[in-house]
């Protein structure tokens, strides 16, 4: 627990070494105390995880009333090594990344105070730390948010919607341990834990449901969702990292913590609920993220759908842990944690590299992108990297969780109870898809930004990024290699993490092995075998192609319909290629498309000037948040009525309030 | 039922290079017959089986051409294509279930090394900065998006029936039970997996392989800036494509002759009943094309919807009747 609770003090020292400090060396010091904040607490979970021991830690005097009570167990330990290793390469991103109002004071320490709360809500084991460190959390990311908002107004309204949505999440969340915490005459989970089996079933669900509310919020879950793919765009580009890779997964970290360790498994039906949502999110995040064009809100789209599929998986767990098959409810809650692992590590390095695309262009838009391979050479290669572990191709951490998950959801099917199968069912349906449209998705975003011709003379001229910023995306790509080429070194901290989450002890489904390797059913997935085929066979095609193909390449005009030139405006952009697909789904993104033709004066049969415009709005933010926001609205105005600015009115509502209040007493 | 542990690795290894071997030759063979009997069908002599072939002898030794602003993904493209398609051929069980890592050869793998091939294609056609390259890469890429998952769940209704999604496993326990083939499940299963192979290898009605009319064209408007040995490796590959597609149908629905102990002469055997039902496979399809006209472009969304509807009532019926 020392080294724990050293790195959470060098964070707190580094926000206020922030405030300090002036110029460059603000930034540069600041960064390196996070570094070494991250460091530390990355080798207190990795303790944890070895061990299999949990550690705690107990003030009375840090937080009036209350105390403080901190354990780190390995559930925790798992969410603190992904805070951790997004956070390292966050603040050595920072150093280059830094600049006008993301290198401010205020900006610099919110973001140690952001890196602090989220080290600190999974080692929190009180409802009191928990809900010091959540809604602090919830106000340093908001004021990230706002970082730049004199250049991006969006950025208010995406700070303003975060805020209400975050702040409404917190309240149910509190409601839910208030429930927890009352028979149990304390507030330490430990406590929260042992009298939870004697609150009655439907105080327990209340208490499950209220918390699942905020929590799948935070966790992006559709439909409250709206706030992700707002907020995730408009924040400097190392927050969106940390809060995509790391805040998002916390939510998850909720879910597990409350309805498995503290609620005990719980019925059925809430796993059901986990599942559905599970489904929704990651059909319509992968579906709005092949129409997003701005490659930051594709990517927040994104970390929706993965979401999703992590939600699949505990979900499926906690179905199956209910109807009491262990072994594999153990399997899909591994395949869960391999998932949020792997998408912190692939989705912040998207992150960094989508800012390191935005300070080499000046622009997010994918449809001014293109030809960037030639520019930014580094940043591509690792943007491929990262995209290749999205789209789940073999040999990339993505691929290896989601083999894991299938098999999980697989394995479901031993359960004869029809509830289950059906939520089995449709996860596979859901996963499928998701599989399908991600890869569009990001053929588009990779394809579209580094291939082609430059769609603007901003992507024509881009340069790369200070080396800080390399650095940082590239430690961020080593964990999509290696647990896509060794998933299997990384499943004993999982199995210890997934005992811990659920509440009993299963063996591991999984031999010991690097690659993946099903005990139960026969079947495995071995990527470094994979591996060696492939390679046997680029030799083999290496070798014969050396023997009867030319080398020398000549450069030839590619053909253009007999035109004379082909101009980049002729190539397809991220709109067009989504275009097809954006038919076939017409009725759930209801594209609003607009073409506006002025017609020469001589004839109708010649235009002079054409202009569309396709936007894809968020269905569900049009269909249910606007018509509620518009009853709130009314009925604020209908209440206005009531005060008209007269001081008599007002002091003989208070005489009436006063005689209500005391015919209700007597 | 001992599956794994008895193949000897030598024998395993083998298997994986005659199963290459053969779809490396079959596969531009069975384009050839395929174009041969359309040709027969349609009243024409047709050119020889062996054309394919010869156009990718010729293919090989020509210049290399690039286009102007491609960059190296158009090289390395039908690298990635040839080796991924490779990869899946050796581990799928198609000669014999005891295929190189016949642990490994699960159906989820093999439709993700599918995917990566379309991804590396669909990559080239955005590489060359042409509106054709555009146009043929989000086509294919829409049309594989939908297809691959309609396959996976497809095989997901076997996989529930084997308990495993290991494809060995699953063809090995047809074999054991045969009554299996007849099911409700196996039969809803077959027609989906069979809409997703047309339109995965580009058949009519899906798409026309002989076609170079720009409003209908996807694989060929993806590949369109190809020329030379580039253009020879994006042939293999997508003929050995079709062959692995269609001899995967052939075992897990007409699985018998697939080699299921280690012996030599099993593995001839299994071979040549390969080629034989890879062959009454690509004749049906070919007098299938014949007859069917190209669906329009927007109307391939609603058949692959409707293999995709198929695969969900398979797994439905085959939880409904274990």
């Amino acid at each position: 627990m020392d080294i724990a609770l050293v790195s959470l003090a060098l964070s707190l020292l580094g926000a206020l070494a922030a405030l300090i400090l002036k110029g460059q060396a603000r930034v540069i010091t600041t960064a390196l105390i996070g570094v070494a904040a991250c460091l530390g607490a990355f080798g207190a979970a990795i303790g944890v995880l070895t061990s299999g021991q949990s550690v705690s830690f107990h003030s009375a005097l840090l937080l009036p009333l209350s105390g403080v009570d901190l354990t780190l167990d390995p559930l925790g330990a798992i969410f603190v090594a992904v805070t951790s290793l997004v956070g390292v390469a966050s603040c050595i991103y920072y150093i280059g990344y830094a600049r006008g109002e993301s290198g401010s004071r205020l900006t610099m320490s919110m973001f140690m105070l952001f890196l602090f709360s989220l080290l600190l809500v999974p080692m929190s084991s009180s409802v009191m730390t928990w809900m010091f460190a959540w809604e602090l959390m919830a106000l340093s990311s908001m004021l990230l948010i706002t970082t730049e908002h004199r250049h991006h107004t969006a950025a208010r309204q995406a700070a303003l919607w975060y805020g209400v949505m975050t702040q409404l999440g917190a309240a149910s969340i509190l409601l839910g341990f208030l429930i927890m915490a009352a028979p149990a005459h304390g507030q330490t989970f430990s406590l929260l834990e042992l009298h939870a089996s004697g609150l009655s079933s439907l105080e327990r669900s209340a208490a499950f449901v209220l918390c699942l509310i905020g929590f799948s919020s935070k966790a992006g879950a559709v439909p409250l969702h709206v706030w992700l793919p707002k907020a995730h765009p408009e924040a400097p580009s190392p927050i969106s990292a940390l809060m995509s890779g790391s805040m998002v997964a916390l939510g998850i970290y909720g879910i597990i913590r409350v309805g498995e360790t503290l609620l005990g498994g719980g019925a059925l039906w809430w796993w059901m609920v986990v599942s559905s949502l599970g489904v929704m999110s990651a059909l319509f995040g992968a579906l709005h993220a092949t129409t997003s064009t701005d490659i930051k809100r594709l990517l927040a789209y994104s970390t929706i759908d993965v979401m999703g599929l992590v939600l699949l998986g505990v979900g499926a767990a906690g179905a199956l842990a209910v109807t009491g098959h262990h072994e594999v409810a153990h399997l899909a809650m591994v395949a869960a944690l391999l998932l949020i692992v792997a998408h912190s590590a692939f989705k912040g390095c998207l992150f960094l590299a989508a800012g390191a695309i935005e300070r080499s262009t000046g622009t997010r838009n994918l449809d001014q992108l293109g030809g960037l391979l030639s520019r930014i050479p580094f940043t591509a290669l690792l943007f491929a990297v990262a995209t290749l572990s999205v789209m789940a191709i073999p040999l990339f951490s993505g691929f290896s969780s989601e083999w894991l998950l299938f098999e999980g959801l697989l394995g479901g099917f031993v359960s004869h109870n029809s509830a289950t199968s059906i939520a089995m069912l449709v996860s596979v349906i859901a996963l499928a898809l998701t599989g399908g449209l991600t890869a569009i998705a990001f053929v588009k975003a990779f394809g579209i930004a580094f291939l082609g011709q430059p769609r603007s003379i901003n992507a024509a001229e881009a340069m790369e990024v200070a080396p800080s910023m390399r650095v940082a995306m590239f430690i961020l790509c080593v964990p999509s290699l290696v647990l896509g080429l060794a998933p299997g070194s990384v499943l004993p901290l999982l199995n210890r993490a997934s005992n811990t989450g659920l509440h009993f002890h299963s063996s591991s489904p999984l031999a010991r092995s690097t690659s993946l390797i099903l005990l139960s059913s026969r079947g495995s997935m071995e990527p470094l075998l994979i591996l060696g085929i492939a390679l046997t066979t680029s030799l083999a095609l290496w070798g014969v192609l050396a023997k009867i193909a030319r080398r020398d390449v000549r450069r030839v005009a590619s053909w253009s319909s007999g035109r004379d030139v082909l101009t980049p405006r002729m190539q397809y952009t991220a709109t067009s290629f989504a275009e097809p697909l954006q038919r076939v789904f017409v009725d759930v993104l209801r594209p609003d498309n607009d073409l506006d033709v002025t017609h020469e004066s001589e004839s109708r049969y010649y235009e002079q000037h054409l202009a569309f415009l396709n936007r894809v709005d968020d269905t569900i933010e049009s269909s249910i948040y606007q018509p509620l926001i518009n009853a709130v609205r009314r009925a604020g105005t209908t209440a206005l009525r009531v005060q008209n600015g007269s001081i008599h009115r007002y002091l003989a509502l208070g005489f009436i309030a006063l005689l209500v209040v005391l015919v209700v007493l007597a | 039922m001992t599956l794994f542990a008895t193949a000897p690795l030598a024998y395993s290894i083998g298997t994986s290079f005659l199963q290459v071997a053969l779809l490396a030759l079959g596969g531009p063979l069975l384009l050839g017959l395929m174009d041969k009997l359309r040709a027969r069908a349609e009243g024409r002599r047709g050119a020889s089986v062996l054309q394919p072939l010869r156009d990718i002898r010729k293919l090989m030794t020509k210049e290399r051409l690039h286009a102007h602003f491609s960059s190296a993904v158009l090289p390395l493209a039908p690298i990635v294509l040839l080796v991924a398609t490779v990869v899946a051929t050796a581990i799928t069980p198609l000669a014999s279930t005891q295929p190189t890592l016949a642990p490994s050869a699960d159906i989820y793998v093999i439709v993700y090394l599918l995917l990566t091939g379309s991804i590396a294609l669909a990559l080239a056609g955005l590489d060359t900065g042409t509106a054709f390259g555009g146009m043929g890469s989000s086509r294919a890429m829409t049309i594989s998006a939908l297809a691959e998952p309609a396959l996976l769940v497809a095989v997901l209704a076997l996989s529930i029936q084997a308990r495993t999604s290991n494809v060995p496993a699953i063809i090995s326990r047809t074999l054991s039970h045969p009554t299996m083939l007849s099911s409700p499940t196996r039969l809803l299963a077959l027609v989906a997996i069979l809409i997703v192979v047309i339109a995965e290898t580009g058949r009519l009605p899906v798409d026309n392989p002989s076609t170079h009319l720009e409003l209908t064209m996807i694989h060929e408007a993806m590949i369109l800036e190809y020329a030379g040995p580039e253009l020879g490796l994006v042939t293999v590959a997508s003929a050995m494509r079709l062959a692995l597609l269609f001899a995967l149908v052939a075992n897990l629905f007409i699985p018998w002759g697939i080699a299921t102990n280690s012996s030599l002469g099993s593995l001839a055997m299994g071979s040549l009943w390969l080629v034989i039902k890879t062959s009454v496979i690509a004749v049906g399809v070919s007098f299938m094309e014949v007859h069917r006209a190209k669906l329009r472009l927007f109307r391939v969304p609603e058949l692959l919807a409707g293999g995709f509807v198929l695969s969900v009532l398979a797994v439905v019926t085959g939880l409904v009747t274990r």
